[in-house]
């Protein structure tokens, strides 16, 4: 257990949870039958070689990509493709991604705003603190009037944090979130992941920070070719890996 | 051509080679002519008589380009649907309306369709509208309809190309964010779409203004209507038809200023 993060018990609720997701692009399976229970107050990191599936598993948790086979279910609840509980899983499951995503023709503070005042219907007001507050909290207060394109990629990538905090989500989805980004911003991102976990966040992360993983997650989930090929703590998972494949990853 | 350093324009960036030359050329020919037009009676009351049929050419133009794109958008977003019907009725109507001279359009419109829809209206409506004829429609209006037509085709390839010139990223982004499928159309797709395609769609207004003369078929008075009728009556062809062609060329010249002028606003962060 990471010594800076809150003690969760290990019984923690399940928050979301995939069950023998099947996910096939033509005659590749990327998602071949995995189940995965994301744990309210909990960060689970889910590492593996390119090409593995981590990033179609993440994204057919809210749904980028509808499942083939399997199921998700948000606080309990499955959700389908085509279901008034999908839009009520995506307004309460935040996501942040590797290309950062941020809308071009909005201000940064817009970009953050947008969602609480359209799907959530804030008075522009109280949206418009709201970004400004988010904005500070991921140390961008003085960015907020800026242009996406003025911001470096680590500023970005926190403004898109930001923006998928707006939506005060039940969970945050990352998906590679620093791998757009060289080494220098990688740790400001980083940071303010790590912070985040620290209040309690939930949050599933694929990516391949070993060390970032190690640090800050409570489950990692090792994956490849489709498959989960090992989970547990960081430590068992990271450290002394059981499973060939994943001491051979590790070893490098 | 492409330059060493991969730009599009690159070289001599220069004051003098930058001023737009063109532009002053056009000028200078025009101030020349109007100063001959100044001077000389005849050319004063050949231009006074095409500019009463400013108004129509203008308001021709300016009612048929607003409602060609709003029939453009609800044509794209049939065409990128993933309902079937929709997709298909759009796909149909963009390849016969593309598929089909204006010139014919125009008159199918304003000689088949409307005198079709009068007699369906009188059809439907009993005796209500049993005086309504077909003559009660203006020619003018019926020009306007098939003009949005056609134009209509044009502008819903125009904004399914933007459409789907924008990254995946920025559609699964508002999704992610629990915006519907219309308010992330609305908010975040359509802005940039409408930022990407403004120079195709100043391209198409120039066009519509200048194909707005197609009225004058139908004995609709603007400006090419009124020059063709005083030509005819005085036999003064050259004087009227050249001031008519620099009369369109103001006129087109300055939307594509105005254009530019938008482009510019926009540039910097359109994605």
């Amino acid at each position: 257990m990471p010594p800076n993060s809150p003690a969760i018990p290990s019984e923690s609720p399940v928050a979301l949870e995939a069950r023998a997701l099947v996910k096939r692009f033509g005659a590749v399976t990327a998602v071949d039958g995995i189940s995965l229970e994301v744990r309210t107050g909990r960060v689970t990191a889910i590492l593996g070689p390119s090409g593995s599936g981590k990033s179609t598993l993440l994204r057919c948790l809210n749904f980028l990509e509808v499942p083939d086979a399997g199921e998700v279910l948000f606080l309990g609840a499955p959700v389908r493709a085509r279901d008034g509980a999908l839009d009520a899983l995506r307004s309460r499951v935040g996501m942040v991604f590797q290309q950062f995503n941020l809308f071009p023709h909005l201000l940064v503070w817009e970009n953050v705003a947008l969602a609480p005042r359209v799907a959530r219907r804030l008075p522009a007001a109280r949206a418009r603190s709201l970004a400004r507050d988010l904005l500070s909290r991921v140390g961008l207060a003085d960015k907020a009037d800026a242009h996406p394109s003025e911001l470096s990629g680590g500023q970005q990538q926190r403004a898109a944090i930001a923006r998928a905090l707006a939506m005060e989500p039940a969970a945050l989805l990352f998906d590679e979130p620093t791998s757009a980004l060289d080494p220098e911003l990688t740790g400001e991102v980083l940071s303010v992941m790590t912070a985040l976990a620290s209040e309690g966040m939930t949050m599933a992360v694929v990516t391949h920070e070993v060390s970032f993983a190690r640090a800050v997650s409570h489950e990692v989930v090792f994956m490849d070719a489709g498959r989960v090929v090992e989970r547990g703590t960081p430590s068992q998972v990271i450290d002394s890996p059981r499973n060939e494949r994943t001491a051979r990853f590790f070893a490098r | 051509m492409i330059g060493p350093d991969g730009r599009l324009t690159s070289g001599n960036t220069g004051r003098l080679s930058r001023a737009p030359w063109w532009l002053l050329a056009l000028a200078l020919g025009g101030t020349v002519f109007a100063w001959r037009a100044m001077t000389s009676q005849v050319y004063a009351d050949i231009l006074a008589r095409i500019l009463s049929g400013l108004g129509v050419t203008l308001a021709v133009t300016a009612v048929a380009f607003p409602l060609a794109i709003a029939l453009g958008l609800a044509t794209s977003l049939g065409l990128v649907s993933p309902h079937p019907v929709r997709r298909n009725v759009a796909t149909l109507y963009v390849q016969v309306a593309r598929g089909v001279p204006v010139l014919v359009q125009i008159f199918i419109v304003a000689f088949v369709l409307v005198p079709l829809g009068v007699d369906a209206l009188r059809w439907l409506g009993g005796g209500a509208l049993s005086g309504l004829r077909a003559s009660d429609v203006p020619m003018a209006a019926r020009v306007v309809a098939a003009l949005v037509c056609a134009y209509g085709a044009f502008e819903a390839e125009t904004i399914r190309g933007g459409l789907t010139s924008l990254p995946r990223g920025q559609a699964e982004a508002a999704r992610a964010l629990g915006l519907s499928h219309r308010q992330a159309l609305l908010h975040v797709l359509l802005p940039q779409t409408f930022r990407r395609i403004l120079p195709t769609l100043g391209n198409d207004l120039i066009s519509l203004l200048k194909d707005s003369s197609l009225v004058s078929v139908l004995g609709v008075r603007d400006i090419t209507q009124e020059a063709r009728l005083y030509a005819s009556s005085t036999f003064r062809y050259t004087e009227s038809l050249t001031l008519l062609a620099l009369l369109y060329l103001a006129l087109t010249l300055l939307l594509a200023l105005g254009v530019k002028a938008l482009e510019q606003r926009y540039r910097r962060h359109a994605s």
